[in-house]
């Protein structure tokens, strides 16, 4: 059975729509991440366009459903981009649907520079939304410094669309770097990351793919600045072997990692771990997958496994959480108990009547 | 502003609350004479002062488990306290309430460089942090002024920023985690040394609510290694909108400084009587610092003043070592304490778009004639976050009052804007009646449901944040409940 799709076309629509379906509804963006089925989606296709952009206050504010390809164009225009990074999820499951803005948020979808500029909800600013109520709610602002009341922003990033239906955000957005190179370097251990980034050199990624024993350490900035720390790093990692991708190559490397373009030789089951940096090695020893890579100073790993392969059960003596991407397992990690009654308690202060993303994080 | 009136059935129960938690407290750990408790009556916003019923001071997390269960158990309202330096009232009591202080939590639990990270008791001061580990080259990035006495604890019910957050972020843009104790008594751990919530970001949710959902009692910080060196460069312009285009145009050549602090002619005036840091007496003084190696300061700093010169500077006083740098902060370091020597003074913090700058400081000046009292600002202008400085004399009649209004129609006009009424100071007592302003009775209905969710007796600092008529079935209901 194929969807029904209601796609409003302005905030008091979405209102509309809530207060009118019963439910249960499928929150979707460009459709890039998860398929609905047999049950009716409520899409932002309809909430889109950039509704204000201060390249000298580095803030900009879009309707949720604006393609991220198009808030992407427009900074470059300017030389700005979304600095964490956020993926187009299509390459990953091969779907035909394109990431939107209001997806990067609700999903806290952050790339390698997460661990320079922090990850998407540290970039978003404020959220409008509806939330199950039909009450049209807003927190946060379009300012870069606001403590005005709780900090509700936080909550909507990464909540996946159980809350309410995000109808517009406003973001920082930061300069693109002038010039960038990456050391590849030949090590058999991944800790090397976490080297790379305890120097002064402001180092703005780091990759490790653990089959070729290949890591990549990025550095951006001014033309002078990016020679002299790439000359400092090279001192520091004098014993490796070391080759440096220029700019052109550095910069298809990075695409290439944020696309997640390098996962698509996963055959089997597909999963994604958060870890403290240093237990990301100690999760690859412990599993022992067929493909690995570690990114976020070693605080992310991609695993893939054999299908049906519990990774949840095996890294129980490691503090952390698995996201399981593709594959029959549950997708979301199970929280504490307590986080597990507080959250269920907002949940249900924004969407009494589950009208949303049920079966998720569930 | 209105302070609310003690419960008598609250304070009818002092004495049982104190046999209780000397069972299990040091005589030391629980402050109940009234002399005593005196010390507690405010934080920095000292216009206000009310002392509470009691104070407490305990050590670890289980013996503040244990007081606030009984407090729950006895519906004694509970104010959690750093060092008592909050602007907006955040730390001060009522006079039915316990205040817990956590100042004697004080020690580090973990430093772990190779994750860039430390875990501390919250009772540590912001700049001690830095301190434990500057000697191995790192440090904690947010620095809010205040930093030598102000506690992680406050840091975090406020979510404070600071003259370098346009790099590094504020409080909730490096805490990877807390251990919090709920009003019920139950210890929660928030977060993790990992980068990202597998669920709702709790934690984030609880990092600015301002004391209001829990009692957090252990932090795991970012820390981050030092750069190798930063040098300011000091631009005075005769023309707060050719500064403000200056600091706009910077930024859009993709420069990223890590403070950008401006003054105007009653601050620079000010605090060069008091600090004779030298500043030239103009309109607009900036103040840009950027990090990096030697070359590298170079190079950003030659971006810079290539941009500064273009808008035509009455001076530009490029920092060549440590000396000279620290001669051009002098003056903006003590701008608080200069303008302290002149009159009383009532700090605000809201934030602007960069862009409204001109408009805005346009408008206070011609509010200041309307109100008749002097104000000087000071902020952070890369992110836009404002601190108008109003002068009005304390022991003239009528005085706080003209000053609170005057405050209070600036942070309308923030909000006009585009802005907010707090950008690192939080709401407390000083803003809670303005927050109409910024947000619908939907909006603060939603705020106030996730207190409901952690804090379902509105125990915990419950005057602070919303306006008291919003907050008030919430506040007495509560009480009503347990009663029946």
């Amino acid at each position: 059975m194929s969807a029904v799709t209601l796609a409003p076309g302005s905030e008091s629509d979405v209102r509309e729509v809530l207060l009118s379906e019963p439910g249960p509804l499928h929150i979707a963006g460009g459709q890039s991440r998860l398929v609905a089925t047999e049950k009716k989606i409520i899409s932002t296709s309809q909430l889109n366009g950039i509704v204000e952009y201060e390249p000298g206050a580095l803030t900009m504010v879009a309707k949720a459903g604006t393609p991220l390809s198009v808030i992407k164009d427009t900074l470059q225009k300017e030389n700005q981009q979304l600095a964490f990074e956020p993926p187009e999820m299509k390459h990953l499951l091969s779907l035909p649907g394109y990431s939107t803005i209001g997806g990067v948020f609700s999903t806290n979808a952050s790339g390698s520079r997460r661990i320079q500029v922090g990850a998407a909800r540290d970039h978003l600013l404020g959220v409008r939304f509806v939330d199950g109520l039909g009450r049209i709610l807003k927190n946060g602002g379009r300012v870069m410094k606001n403590v005005t009341g709780y900090d509700l922003v936080k909550l909507m990033a990464g909540s996946w669309g159980t809350l309410g239906v995000i109808t517009e955000v406003s973001f920082k957005v930061l300069p693109i770097a002038e010039t960038q190179a990456t050391l590849r370097i030949n090590s058999c251990q991944a800790s090397i990351l976490t080297k790379a980034i305890n120097t002064p050199y402001d180092v703005s990624g780091t990759f490790y793919d653990v089959g070729s024993e290949l890591a990549y350490i990025r550095i951006e900035g001014f033309d002078k600045s990016v020679k002299y720390r790439v000359e400092q790093l090279l001192r520091e990692f004098s014993d490796f072997e070391v080759d440096i991708l220029e700019m052109e190559e550095s910069k298809k490397f990075w695409h290439l990692v944020n696309n997640l373009e390098f996962l698509k030789e996963i055959k089997g089951d597909l999963w994604r771990v958060s870890v403290k940096p240093t237990d990301g090695a100690k999760i690859i020893e412990i599993l022992d997958p067929k493909i690995s890579f570690l990114d976020w100073c070693g605080g992310l790993v991609w695993l893939g496994v054999d299908q049906g392969f519990d990774v949840r059960e095996e890294m129980k003596k490691v503090a952390g959480h698995a996201m399981c991407l593709l594959g029959d397992f549950e997708q979301f990690h199970p929280s504490s108990t307590l986080e597990k009654t507080l959250s269920n308690s907002i949940r249900n202060k924004f969407d009494p009547k589950m009208l949303f993303n049920q079966e998720i994080l569930n | 502003m209105y302070l609310t009136d003690p419960d008598p059935t609250i304070l009818a129960k002092k004495m049982e609350l104190v046999d209780k938690l000397l069972s299990f407290l040091p005589r030391d750990a629980v402050i109940d004479d009234p002399r005593e408790t005196l010390a507690y009556e405010c934080d920095a916003l000292s216009a206000y002062r009310c002392p509470p019923m009691v104070a407490v001071l305990p050590r670890t997390t289980e013996e503040v488990a244990n007081i606030v269960k009984i407090c729950w158990d006895l519906d004694v309202p509970v104010v959690p306290r750093g060092s008592g330096t909050s602007l907006a009232g955040g730390a001060l009591p009522t006079g039915d309430s316990l205040v817990l202080g956590v100042a004697r939590m004080n020690e580090t639990l973990e430093v772990d460089y190779p994750n860039r990270l430390m875990r501390v008791q919250t009772g540590r001061t912001n700049l001690s942090v830095t301190g434990e580990v500057e000697s191995d080259g790192f440090f904690y990035a947010p620095d809010p002024s205040s930093q030598l006495a102000c506690a992680i604890s406050g840091n975090i019910a406020m979510n404070s920023g600071g003259a370098h957050c346009l790099k590094y972020g504020v409080t909730s843009n490096n805490l990877l985690a807390i251990k919090m104790v709920t009003m019920q008594g139950e210890i929660i751990d928030l977060g993790g040394s990992h980068l990202d919530a597998s669920g709702y970001d709790l934690l984030g949710i609880v990092c600015g609510s301002e004391g209001q959902l829990g009692i957090v009692t252990e932090a795991t910080l970012r820390i981050l290694h030092k750069p190798e060196g930063a040098l300011p460069v000091l631009i005075g312009y005769n023309d707060s909108e050719v500064a403000g285009q200056c600091v706009s145009d910077i930024i859009k050549a993709g420069v990223l400084p890590v403070a950008i602090e401006f003054m105007d002619r009653p601050c620079i005036r000010a605090t060069d009587a008091f600090s004779q840091a030298g500043y030239p007496d103009c309109e607009a003084l900036l103040i840009i610092e950027v990090e990096g190696s030697e070359l590298e300061i170079e190079e950003q700093l030659e971006k810079i003043v290539a941009i500064a010169n273009k808008h035509d500077p009455v001076e530009l006083r490029r920092a060549k070592n440590t000396d000279e740098a620290n001669r051009i902060w002098l003056g903006r370091k003590s701008a608080f304490g200069a303008m302290g020597q002149i009159n009383d003074y009532m700090c605000l913090d809201g934030t602007i778009p960069v862009s409204k700058l001109p408009f805005v400081l346009k408008r206070i000046s011609e509010m200041s004639k309307e109100f008749g009292l002097d104000v000087g600002n000071v902020f952070h202008a890369g992110d836009g976050n404002m601190h108008p400085l109003i002068l009005y004399n304390a022991n003239k009649p009528g005085d706080l009052e003209t000053c609170e209004a005057f405050g209070a129609e600036i942070l309308k006009l923030c909000v006009e804007v585009g802005g907010c009424l707090t950008g690192e100071h939080g709401v407390g007592i000083e803003k809670r009646d303005l927050m109409h302003i910024q947000y619908s009775g939907d909006d603060l209905e939603a705020q106030m449901a996730i207190k409901d969710v952690f804090d379902p007796k509105w125990l915990l600092n419950p005057t602070k944040v919303f306006p008291l008529d919003v907050s008030a079935e919430r506040r007495a209901g509560a009480k009503q409940e347990t009663a029946a």
